[in-house]
């Protein structure tokens, strides 16, 4: 097992939480895709009704971060395996846990513990400028790689990773993604 | 002067008028990565060719846009840098959150660039 950045196995016991679970291998990507933003748009909603006052800002920002942490794991799943995509969302007393798990390929965690190095050791604020410019740079790029940047910036979340070797499917491991949104910052 | 057309989903809509130079983004834009933007910033550039004056970008029916989305309007904006000729208006509203978080990143892209958040 491997973790980076703030990742806690252990959330708080008797806070509100909502676990959505997809069987990805069902319909094709296209097809789904519509379904993150119903999803993103559920549990922002869902969430909102445990706060008063006005809560557009709560569901402005659980709605942009379960949808795009959907994304990556719909876009990054290994679909040979039949392991469901998951997303929970847990409300603490001083933030919001969001958390997935997918299966990816074992040939992407090189590719993909790199890529969280550089996101945990580096500016957020120059990485998303320096992002930008790549991607003006070398227009055919089919992923923007904003979405963790933007949650980091625009939101001020904290990011976590556990990858965990799967026993019966040799082939791909678990990624869990942590996202956590302080309460001050909504 | 050809129409530009406008885009025009369940989801989105992408109203241009290349007489006045106003592209109206609304709804909830959520494709998926740079191909499927593609369209839409066609749209933006058709725009401001008919119209190289000013290219008013409304933003204050878009209730939603992923980071892909981000994305393709930093790309659009960052274009204007070779026609500085060109002025850049970007209209959004105080009642719609991503925008105040994620908008006052296109005007470090491009300084010029007019940000009216109302």
């Amino acid at each position: 097992m491997q973790v980076f950045g703030d990742y806690q196995d252990q959330l708080t016991s008797g806070t509100e939480y909502l676990v959505l679970c997809f069987s990805p291998s069902a319909r094709p990507l296209k097809e789904r895709w519509r379904n993150n933003g119903l999803s993103a748009g559920f549990m922002a909603d869902y969430m909102a009704t445990f706060f008063t006052g006005d809560s557009r800002g709560i569901k402005s920002a659980v709605n942009f971060i379960a949808n795009e942490l959907l994304e990556n794991a719909m876009k990054y799943y290994d679909y040979t395996t039949d392991i469901p995509i998951t997303i929970s969302l847990y409300l603490l007393s001083d933030r919001l846990v969001f958390r997935t798990t997918n299966a990816i390929n074992k040939a992407q965690v090189q590719g993909y513990q790199e890529l969280i190095q550089t996101l945990l050791n580096r500016d957020p604020e120059e990485l998303y400028f320096q992002q930008l410019e790549h991607n003006f740079a070398q227009p055919d790029l089919p992923q923007s790689g904003l979405g963790f940047l933007t949650m980091m910036n625009d939101y001020q979340a904290t990011l976590g990773w556990r990858f965990m070797p799967l026993l019966l499917q040799p082939h791909q491991v678990e990624v869990s993604t942590m996202v956590q949104l302080p309460s001050g910052s909504l | 002067m050809n129409a530009i057309s406008a885009l025009v989903t369940e989801e989105y809509q992408i109203l241009p008028d290349p007489v006045t130079g106003v592209v109206t983004l609304s709804g909830s834009l959520r494709l998926a990565g740079s191909a499927e933007y593609a369209p839409i910033g066609e749209v933006l550039e058709a725009t401001v060719a008919a119209h190289p004056e000013q290219i008013t970008i409304d933003l204050r029916g878009l209730e939603f846009l992923n980071s892909s989305g981000i994305n393709m309007l930093s790309k659009f904006v960052l274009n204007r840098r070779q026609s500085p000729e060109t002025a850049v208006v970007i209209l959004g509203s105080a009642g719609i959150p991503w925008q105040g978080r994620s908008l006052k990143n296109l005007q470090r892209l491009l300084p010029s660039l007019s940000l009216r958040i109302e």
